[in-house]
């Protein structure tokens, strides 16, 4: 499931903007490539990201995938109820199982987004 | 181009998760997860396609010598229908395979790593002695591995021979839906379970119909890799690849129980008897994260900022909800209770060496 709402990188986060603020999280088809997701390491409020840098490691039974930042950002929320019960990322990708929420610092790398149509085309749908 | 095995077209239509694993498409998971598979083997039944895994025959009036000159266990202590764990070693006491030796009457039934299959063979075929013949009989076998307490009420089902009279790791001949097959009961779970090989490919998929109707009443399901390997790693029984190589000798993994100096000549005897004069350098432990964590294969093990050895398998336990692992550490840091540091990314997280298996509750037959 890929939704029309929101923004998309090839490393298959999902950005939701709105204003100055970014949501972020791991789409409907990482989740499902990932499996079990049994553990989630978040950022502490107040870092400062450069585009790409390591956001969060969100580790499956077999795997361990890291989350990157897609715009430059300063984290100004996390999602502390995915740090305890983290299959809320397979159960509601893209609702309960949000990550973290951040400060755009620099809004000319928002043009690196893929659209809804562009991700869906990425993964086949 | 990958292998498929004989239930490809069985996995597929079940929506696993299919991926290449040594040289064969082979399903990691199906639609309700690793977790949800683990649980129902340990607490149920669940159903293996196994026919990746390497299938051998040694006949002749030599064969004896043969799988005595190559294996580091005692075969002459098996009884005809008896199955026995053992190791294959280099010259230099490093590891070739793991692998399991079934006496029958006139053959012993070598069963191999799908990833060493070529690499074994080879190595067997170098060793050959006068007298005896060694086949490759991996494609024309099918394996369908049944693990879990309920698993001896699904294959009584299949069978008129009495299975409480079948013991751990021992094997018969019989047949189901009329079809020849060596039935044992041995497994890598932890748990009371039953192999079912046959080389009638045509018929495999009518097998495998089979075996799900009679567990039918357990809701027996199919069980992937991944699975698989949870539940191997909390019995802290080893994989080739990760725990033990070429580079590793069974009495530093923990396999010195295996390993009989007392009979005649093996193939890394020498090296593996001036091993045990010395002591190990290093020992294969299992640990416990203390610290909220998942260790992974290659993270780094410290003792007060030192390095003392690397993880080899780790997960997390589905059983116990916490991070398990196996790694090699120096000789001084072996024994159980022992705290230490797993580097987990940036992090020094605390762990602690227990004394295998993590779980204690499996419904093993010994």
């Amino acid at each position: 499931m890929v939704k029309d709402d929101l923004k998309y990188t090839e490393t298959h986060e999902w950005i939701k903007i709105s204003g100055k603020e970014a949501t972020i999280g791991i789409t409907d088809y990482a989740q499902k490539e990932l499996g079990d997701i049994v553990f989630i390491e978040l950022p502490e409020i107040g870092t400062e990201l450069s585009r790409e840098d390591v956001l969060a490691t969100v580790e499956a039974v077999k795997a361990v995938e890291e989350i990157y930042i897609p715009i430059s950002g300063r984290i100004i929320d996390v999602n502390s109820k995915v740090a305890d019960t983290p299959d809320l990322l397979n159960s509601s990708p893209y609702d309960e199982g949000w990550i973290v929420k951040f400060e755009i610092m620099n809004e000319d790398e928002m043009e690196n987004l893929l659209s809804a149509e562009d991700y869906k085309k990425l993964i086949g749908e | 181009m990958a292998k498929k095995t004989p239930f490809y077209n069985i996995h597929k239509k079940k929506n696993a998760k299919i991926l290449p694993f040594a040289g064969y498409e082979m399903p990691i998971q199906y639609e309700k997860g690793i977790i949800h598979e683990h649980r129902k083997v340990r607490e149920s039944v669940g159903m293996f396609d196994l026919s990746h895994m390497g299938e051998f025959i040694v006949s002749g009036k030599k064969r004896l010598a043969f799988v005595q000159k190559t294996t580091v266990n005692d075969v002459s202590e098996l009884e005809v229908g008896q199955v026995q764990y053992t190791n294959m070693c280099y010259p230099d006491g490093g590891i070739v395979d793991d692998l399991l030796v079934y006496r029958d009457e006139d053959i012993f039934y070598l069963v191999v790593n799908a990833s060493n299959i070529d690499k074994d063979f080879d190595w067997l075929e170098k060793n050959l002695i006068d007298d005896m013949e060694l086949e490759n009989v991996s494609d024309e076998t099918a394996l369908i591995g049944v693990q879990g307490p309920n698993s001896e009420k699904v294959v009584q089902k299949l069978v008129n021979d009495e299975l409480s009279d079948l013991k751990y790791y021992h094997f018969i001949r019989t047949k189901i839906d009329n079809v020849p097959v060596i039935l044992s009961r041995t497994g890598y779970t932890g748990e009371d379970g039953f192999e079912i090989y046959f080389t009638d490919l045509d018929k495999a998929e009518s097998m495998w119909n089979k075996v799900e109707s009679a567990g039918e009443e357990f809701d027996i399901e199919p069980i992937g890799l991944g699975a698989r390997d949870t539940l191997r790693l909390e019995m802290k029984y080893p994989l080739y690849g990760n725990d033990i190589d070429e580079k590793t000798n069974p009495l530093e993994a923990g396999l010195r129980w295996i390993v009989k100096f007392d009979k005649d000549d093996f193939i890394g005897k020498e090296p593996l008897l001036k091993v045990k004069a010395k002591k190990i350098k290093r020992k294969l432990v299992a640990f416990i994260m203390k610290d909220k964590g998942i260790p992974r294969p290659h993270y780094e093990i410290y003792k007060h900022g030192n390095l003392i050895g690397e993880v080899r398998s780790g997960t997390i336990s589905p059983s116990l909800n916490v991070g398990i692992g196996t790694g090699y550490v120096k000789r001084d840091f072996m024994k159980s209770g022992t705290v230490i540091d797993i580097k987990i990314r940036s992090k020094f997280l605390k762990a602690e060496i227990i004394k295998p298996p993590f779980y204690k509750n499996g419904t093993i037959k010994r």
